[in-house]
């Protein structure tokens, strides 16, 4: 998928993951601010990639500020940050895009 | 060496005499000599003790370099009197400091430059918070800083392990000679039972206060033949937040849920029976337990005999009901308990010593039936971490967590399974404060584990139809919610030394790594 604007999903609540995504040139720049780094820091970093990965986008500066969201969260608050830069706002792939 | 928690412990730490932990109860029996203080006489009549300034009560008090001076924390995070003292301390140019307090705070953030500009070099205290636990765990503290329970603090001031030079003791009320209480004045705090045993080992011992009164100011809680000076001033601290409004009680479903399971694990044991002994801690599903537990005492028709700890308005309550026929209180957490200290009679004030030193001939503590208790880890082996944060930060208090632990038959610890991503019920936790063979039961909104170490217990739970599970079950179904956690990356160098209750060596917490992705 290709980004053609900058988008944000999520809060900053506690449990929940405020994620931000625009356009990049090369390959994903991804930063990642969380209260619960040091044990999860990887997973959630891994959990982005991934589910960035899946929905084909390929070039993308990703911002996460994470309050302790779980898996589930991160996904769909990137997924919803994606489909926002890219100008989706119909036919979303409810529960989840899958490949 | 691995010391009886299977911590590791660094040998260069086990020296002059400091040994590894080797199970609650080890030193039960030991003898020790007590050390006593130099005391200056004052044989001659004189008026007063009170000098115009803290400034000048430290130059009277003779501090120099590398002295070690003391506070308390009744004020909690009200308290002006630690800044101070050290704004004072630093304007003379003294250095190498080392303050032992009963607790420091993020009111006390002030502290954490004297530490990084290395003019505090040593902290002794029995909770870290705010600022100074982060410099503290960056490694900014030029020596480890020594955690203690609050008993553990009296036995090692006792025993001579910390040398207090001068006391510093906030009070809400003094005369002109050093009789000191917690109530009577304008920020009143109720009781001074951690500074009792400053003011009784200190050589030194400076009372600070903002309401002056008549001589004598009776019934003391310090008193005036341990007083060498009384300094007043304006301000010993912010009376909203020393006494704060009692907590309300907690609406959170889940809070209740567990407080309900506290309740019940409590009337399943055989230790519920008319004139058991309570405490509980004062967060949010420890306090609701109260509510549970009032119907069950009328229904039996019981009383509780009494009540310790840190006092809040639920216990207030159950002693004016009658179902509590006595309060013995060692800190106040709400105006409630501070009015209740002041003018109940069945409400008495008594020493930490008196409350939970494993160093005297038998504290409150040892008498104990039951209590409920938080914790920010508890891991499958059943130690408990209440100092340390998920990120390895120094951010809590072990307070008299491992004290009662230690002491009651039936010890309840009570927490949520998961806080946002963090799993509570975990493999291992980050620092040991209280070792698992002083646990006894861990409530969680997800069911309660018994420690296998208490068959009795378990065949009464089971008996009782309570939602019984193993600690690794809950272990794995918190990591099923949450994923299983990175362990948390430090540096080897040591910035505190967690001291079990007998002053061995029950943990160690090392400088944070910050984390790179």
């Amino acid at each position: 998928m290709k980004l053609i604007q900058t988008a944000l999903a999520g809060t900053l609540e506690s449990s929940d993951a405020q994620v931000t995504v625009e356009n990049a040139e090369n390959g994903i720049e991804i930063s990642i601010e969380s209260n619960v780094i040091n044990q999860y820091g990887r997973q959630i970093k891994e959990t982005v990639l991934e589910t960035l990965d899946r929905l084909g986008v390929e070039n993308a500066r990703v911002k996460v500020v994470d309050k302790g969201a779980l898996d589930c969260t991160l996904r769909a608050r990137v997924e919803c940050a994606v489909f926002r830069a890219c100008g989706v706002d119909k036919d979303y792939p409810w529960g989840g895009a899958i490949r | 060496m691995k010391n009886a928690v299977n911590r590791e412990i660094p040998d260069e730490l086990l020296q002059n005499g400091r040994k590894p932990f080797m199970g609650s109860g080890y030193y039960d029996g030991a003898e020790h000599q007590k050390v006593a203080p130099v005391v200056r006489a004052r044989e001659k009549s004189f008026e007063s003790k009170v000098l115009p300034s803290i400034r000048e009560a430290i130059q009277q008090c003779g501090m120099k370099d590398g002295m070690t001076i003391s506070f308390h924390h009744h004020f909690r995070e009200g308290d002006y009197v630690i800044n101070m003292v050290m704004e004072e301390v630093v304007a003379l140019g003294i250095k190498d400091v080392t303050i032992a307090a009963s607790s420091v705070g993020a009111a006390h953030d002030p502290v954490a430059e004297y530490i990084e500009q290395g003019i505090v070099v040593g902290l002794q205290t029995s909770g870290i918070r705010g600022k100074i636990g982060e410099a503290v765990s960056n490694g900014k503290l030029k020596t480890p800083a020594i955690l203690r329970s609050h008993g553990g603090r009296v036995r090692a001031i006792e025993q001579g392990e910390v040398h207090i030079d001068i006391a510093f003791i906030g009070a809400p009320t003094s005369d002109c000679y050093g009789n000191a209480r917690g109530v009577g004045g304008k920020s009143d705090c109720g009781v001074l039972s951690y500074a009792m045993v400053d003011a009784q080992h200190a050589d030194k011992v400076v009372v600070i206060t903002d309401t002056l009164v008549d001589f004598p100011n009776f019934p003391p809680s310090i008193q005036a033949v341990n007083v060498d000076y009384v300094v007043v001033v304006d301000a010993i601290g912010d009376p909203k937040k020393i006494a704060t409004k009692a907590a309300r009680m907690s609406q959170d479903p889940r809070d209740l849920m567990m407080a309900e399971y506290c309740a019940k694990v409590i009337a399943a044991t055989p230790y519920f029976k008319d004139g058991f002994s309570f405490q509980t801690g004062a967060g949010g599903p420890s306090l609701a337990a109260n509510r549970f537990l009032e119907p069950m005492l009328l229904e039996k028709n019981y009383k509780i005999k009494w009540i310790i700890g840190g006092i809040t308005k639920p216990a207030v309550d159950l002693l004016n009901k009658g179902l509590v026929e006595t309060i013995v209180d060692a800190q106040d957490f709400d105006i409630d308990s501070v009015r209740s200290v002041q003018d109940n009679p069945r409400h008495f004030e008594i020493s930490t010593s008196q409350y939970a030193s494993p160093g005297n001939k038998g504290a409150f503590v040892n008498k104990l039936d039951f209590v409920i208790l938080a914790a920010l880890e508890v891991d499958t082996d059943f130690n408990v971490n209440v100092i340390t944060g998920s990120d390895g930060v120094l951010r809590g208090a072990p307070g008299g967590h491992p004290d009662t632990a230690a002491g009651a038959k039936c010890t309840i610890i009570v927490t949520p399974l998961v806080r946002g991503r963090m799993p509570t019920i975990c493999e291992r936790v980050v620092t040991v404060t209280t070792p698992g063979e002083c646990v006894d039961v861990v409530v969680t909104d997800y069911g309660i584990a018994v420690n296998p170490r208490r068959p009795d217990l378990l065949a009464a739970l089971t008996e009782a139809g309570l939602p019984l599970k193993t600690i690794e079950e809950l272990k794995n179904e918190a990591y099923q919610i949450v994923g299983v956690p990175d362990q948390v990356e430090f540096y080897d160098r040591v910035v505190a030394i967690m001291e079990a209750r007998d002053g061995s060596i029950l943990d160690v917490v090392r400088q944070t790594k910050p984390m790179k992705l």
